[in-house]
């Protein structure tokens, strides 16, 4: 089992015929993904080179495949519509990976989409190592296994996977939630998930400067996580204050964001906090021994 | 994008929030112009970004065009400077403004709540003050309160924030226009931050925003088009001039302290590597995010645009291939070496990932010999840099 997302999950892509799409398309499907179709707008009736049928609307989409996930590549000006538009048809789980996409327009649609999870906007998607993959992640760095994975960053989130699963730490899913100051799915909302899978024994959660989502992570893992191990990264913690480093939400505005406060969380809620990635590996074992 | 108060205020006026009668100016000569047509005291206010402003010299008070007109020229060109900017910024215009008769002063905000995912209006009784301070001393004085995106700004919510937060009467039959005013702006225009401090109530009974603070989310300013000459009227944001010229994102690029130059595919990677720099005993001369799936020449343009800063005595580009790919990143550094006028610090570079064979036998080709750990060259890059010092 994982979370999110498994091997009989139906996808379709938003924006499928664009360079991004076709091209994240097509790796997708040779991960194992269940991609049953795709939508632009104007192309309906076609089909991709492997077969999947193009649809006008993601509710022709939905209605002939039965679709629940959907993975959004459109431009930043027209996401928001597309967010509607899946929720609209019915889907359950939408993946934004668009950057730049106005923090105004993920407020009204957060607010207004409430029954369908979306996961980023800003992210790599998300992977249920040997079962599916949706988004735009390297799948060869994932291995199945037992570790959920948790990350605000996408290459950094590469880096730490590749760590765990050349220490012989698989993981059951990994999830990026995003860069934006406005995201659909918060750390808490996957450690609840990966609270209550029982085929992950331990998670990973890698943050970074800005806002207050560790914080609430932290709260959460003392409250509702007391038997499943959680080893932490804060990434940026050299960063000055008042920079914004790439990421739209990887700021700290006067005392907010900072690392200190972050660290302080995870130390009141016993989650170590590896200084590299490099130690997460051994801090993810030390505390799977701990808790065996 | 950071506001300044003349083009805040003439956001509040498009969303029908009253401000003070007067004329922005960019000469003396429109000053004295204005004051000899309007005869009257009028406030001249220097248009600057940096907080702190009146301290430090940049408001004065004329009850002449002549003296209007002395204060402007004194003022344009003058070069502003207080604690919180010790480099000051220069006084490019000025706002001329009605001396308002103050019987009191209020404050209300609207920002970006990240873990609620809502707007968040703060409304306060002490205007004028700093809110964080008004927060810390007199709580008692502050409300806060959420408004849903999918139902958005109601008026007995500015009444309900009015009476917790004890505004004098008053404001109390303005205060929805004004608060809903506000919310209009912060949705239509996209703004993280929209402030009036202070919101004044005159002795004739109006309520006035005596000042406006506006920052815009630059991801939304696609649609207002008629708003993007207003960046060229602050201090410009070298980082993201030299970070777009090159074609990276605006903010893929930050100038930092330390001396080693750094170069990631990824924000999260790219401040990792940064954080790998301090705990290896350095400290990093530069935020660079090259992207995903970056060709070789961006990665010359990217090297360039480090090396142009004279601190850097090394250079650290990491890179795990996921969409990028190796062969590409190193194609690009050996393509960035070439040529005479190309300023060489000792370099490491760390290579992994997609197509990472391809890349190393390109770069040990070249003479090179990538290292195989971030932290390694981390290490590696320090003591470049320590030996150069």
């Amino acid at each position: 089992m994982a979370i999110f997302l498994d091997k009989n999950s139906k996808v379709i892509v938003q924006g499928i015929t664009g360079r991004e799409g076709l091209f994240h398309t097509r790796r997708m499907l040779a991960y194992g993904t269940r991609i049953v179709g795709g939508v632009t707008p104007g192309k309906g009736g076609t089909t991709i080179e492997s077969g999947q049928p193009v649809f006008n609307t993601v509710k022709d989409a939905v209605d002939a495949t039965g679709a629940t996930h959907t993975i959004v590549f459109v431009p930043p000006p027209f996401a928001a519509d597309a967010l509607y538009e899946a929720y609209d048809a019915g889907i359950k789980l939408a993946v934004a990976i668009t950057e730049g996409i106005p923090a105004h327009d993920m407020l009204r649609v957060v607010a207004t989409t409430k029954s369908m999870r979306i996961i980023g906007p800003n992210c790599p998607g998300l992977v249920s190592p040997g079962l599916a993959l949706v988004g735009i992640m390297p799948g060869h760095v994932f291995e199945a296994g037992r570790v959920g994975m948790i990350s605000r960053s996408g290459t950094l989130t590469y880096e730490i996977v590749d760590g765990l699963t050349k220490a012989g730490l698989g993981q059951s899913t990994c999830v990026g939630i995003g860069g934006d100051p406005i995201i659909g799915t918060t750390f808490v909302d996957c450690l609840r998930a990966f609270a209550s899978d029982p085929e992950t024994d331990a998670v990973v959660v890698c943050g970074e400067i800005g806002g207050s989502d560790e914080e609430d992570a932290a709260a959460f893992i003392k409250e509702h996580l007391p038997d499943k191990p959680v080893v932490a990264f804060i990434g940026g913690r050299s960063a000055p204050k008042g920079k914004r480093l790439g990421h739209a939400g990887a700021i700290i505005s006067g005392n907010f964001g900072t690392p200190e406060s972050k660290l302080a969380a995870f130390a009141a809620a016993g989650v170590p906090v590896a200084d590299r990635p490099s130690d997460i590996p051994g801090l993810v074992k030390e505390r799977l021994a701990a808790h065996a | 994008m950071k506001l300044m108060e003349y083009q805040g205020k003439e956001l509040f006026r498009r969303v029908g929030i009253p401000t003070p009668r007067g004329v922005f100016a960019r000469t003396a000569a429109e000053v004295e112009e204005f004051i000899t047509v309007n005869p009257g005291s009028w406030v001249v206010k220097s248009q600057v970004m940096m907080g702190g402003r009146g301290k430090a010299g940049g408001i004065k008070f004329a009850h002449s065009a002549a003296e209007g007109g002395a204060f402007a020229r004194e003022l344009i060109g003058k070069v502003l400077k207080n604690q919180q900017s010790p480099d000051g910024e220069e006084v490019r215009s000025l706002l001329v403004e009605e001396m308002v008769e103050i019987a009191s002063e209020a404050y209300a905000s609207i920002t970006i709540d990240r873990a609620a995912k809502k707007p968040v209006v703060i409304v306060s009784s002490q205007g004028g003050m700093d809110v964080e301070e008004v927060a810390e001393h007199h709580p008692e004085a502050i409300s806060k309160y959420w408004i849903d995106p999918a139902i958005g700004f109601q008026p007995f919510e500015a009444r309900q924030l009015a009476f917790a937060a004890k505004l004098p009467s008053g404001y109390l039959k303005a205060f929805p226009k004004i608060l809903g005013g506000l919310y209009a702006l912060f949705m239509e225009y996209g703004a993280n931050l929209v402030e009036i401090n202070p919101l004044v109530l005159t002795k004739t009974g109006e309520v006035i925003a005596s000042d406006a603070k506006v920052e815009l989310d630059d991801n939304g300013l696609y649609k207002h088009p008629e708003l993007s000459e207003w960046r060229n009227d602050g201090p410009a944001d070298d980082d993201q001039a030299a970070a777009v010229e090159i074609g990276l994102g605006m903010s893929n690029y930050a100038k930092l302290d330390g001396d080693i130059g750094v170069i990631a595919n990824g924000a999260g990677l790219g401040m990792g590597t940064m954080d790998a720099i301090r705990i290896a005993g350095g400290s990093a001369a530069n935020f660079l995010d090259i992207g995903g799936g970056a060709q070789a020449e961006l990665v010359k343009k990217s090297y360039d645009l480090v090396t142009a800063d004279p601190k850097v005595k090394a250079m650290f580009i990491n890179i795990f291939g996921g969409i990028t790919r190796g062969d590409q990143v190193a194609l690009g550094i050996v393509e960035a070496l070439k040529g005479d006028d190309v300023r060489k610090v000792p370099l490491v570079v760390r290579l992994t990932g997609t197509n990472e064979k391809e890349g190393r036998a390109i770069l040990a080709a070249a003479g090179m010999n990538p290292v195989e750990t971030m932290d390694e060259g981390a290490r590696q890059a320090v003591a470049f840099a320590k030996a150069g010092s």
